[in-house]
């Protein structure tokens, strides 16, 4: 184990090992996305109460989900970059900033795209909404302050503490509609006693969601890659792979 | 079902094909951009050590 996370943590080998898994990653993704999409679309029955209009279910909830997942995934990095000063920990937590920024930017305006017609209205302060605004001002507030620090090394640490203090408002999202009288509706998938949708519309659902996960594998490593290769711009191994090409 | 139901979302086709349009945007741009950082470090890398003096054996 402890062999396997040093190889892991090792630049060159990590860089290499991104070059496999991308395409793999990227393909499953769309396995996984194009039919779950077309299903979610065109074959799952229409919602009693909604009819056709909760069809943006499949695209809100795996992009509300991967907002969260990866808001975790980076603070994990940091924490890790930190506590055992591994540089490329902190290469993750920079890959993953934009593009969980952009998913909680879909969640958002999927969000309001779908309240409109249901709820009347564009867009409430309320407790779900505010704190999903709040992860993304995280978001944009890590990839700021990172911007605004020259030196990587404090850069990394500065952006390390931010990302982890935000993680308090993770569970926020989560448990909000819960906690308060919010006017999103509560999970229909993570509750107990199992989720409250028919197979036929859960499928797609479930089908988009690992989906969404599979895009970030993928989108992820190459970011992650683009990251090592500033960062181990000095050394011999970049260099040879760069003149070599 | 015909394509017009189908594009009609009984009533509500501007809501879901907004967010589906939206949603597919997001993705693509994830993807360019990524591959893009990607390409134009390497890029630069390969103007930097081509401009640099070659220190013996490297």
């Amino acid at each position: 184990m402890w062999t396997w996370f040093h190889k892991l943590s090792s630049p060159p080998h990590f860089y290499r090992l991104s070059g496999t898994m991308i395409p793999w990653f990227g393909w499953v993704a769309a396995a996984l996305i194009i039919p779950s999409l077309y299903a979610g679309l065109a074959l799952a029955p229409a919602d009693y109460q909604q009819g056709d209009g909760f069809r943006i279910i499949y695209v809100h909830v795996p992009s509300a989900m991967l907002s969260l997942f990866v808001y975790m995934f980076m603070a994990t990095a940091a924490a890790i970059g930190m506590i055992w000063r591994m540089k490329l920990a902190h290469a993750v937590a920079v890959a993953c900033a934009p593009i969980g920024a952009s998913f909680t930017f879909l969640a958002l305006a999927t969000g309001s795209i779908w309240g409109k017609p249901m709820w009347g209205t564009w867009w409430a302060w309320d407790a779900r909404l505010t704190a999903e605004l709040i992860l993304l001002f995280l978001y944009l507030g890590y990839m700021g302050l990172r911007a605004a620090i020259d030196d990587t090394n404090r850069a990394d640490r500065a952006s390390a503490i931010l990302a982890l203090v935000g993680v308090v408002n993770v569970p926020i999202v989560h448990y909000s509609v819960t906690w308060w009288n919010s006017l999103h509706q509560a999970s229909t998938l993570l509750k107990k006693g199992g989720p409250s949708i028919p197979p036929d519309m859960a499928i797609p659902l479930y089908g988009m969601i690992l989906g969404f996960l599979c895009f970030f594998g993928a989108v992820s490593l190459t970011r992650v890659k683009r990251e090592v290769l500033v960062r181990e711009q000095n050394s011999k191994w970049v260099k040879e792979m760069v003149t070599s090409k | 079902m015909n394509l017009m139901e189908f594009i009609d979302m009984g009533g509500y086709g501007a809501y879901v094909w907004s967010s589906v349009g939206l949603a597919l945007t997001v993705l693509i741009l994830n993807v360019v951009t990524a591959r893009r950082a990607v390409k134009v470090e390497l890029e630069r890398l390969k103007r930097r050590y081509g401009n640099e003096p070659t220190q013996g054996a490297s």
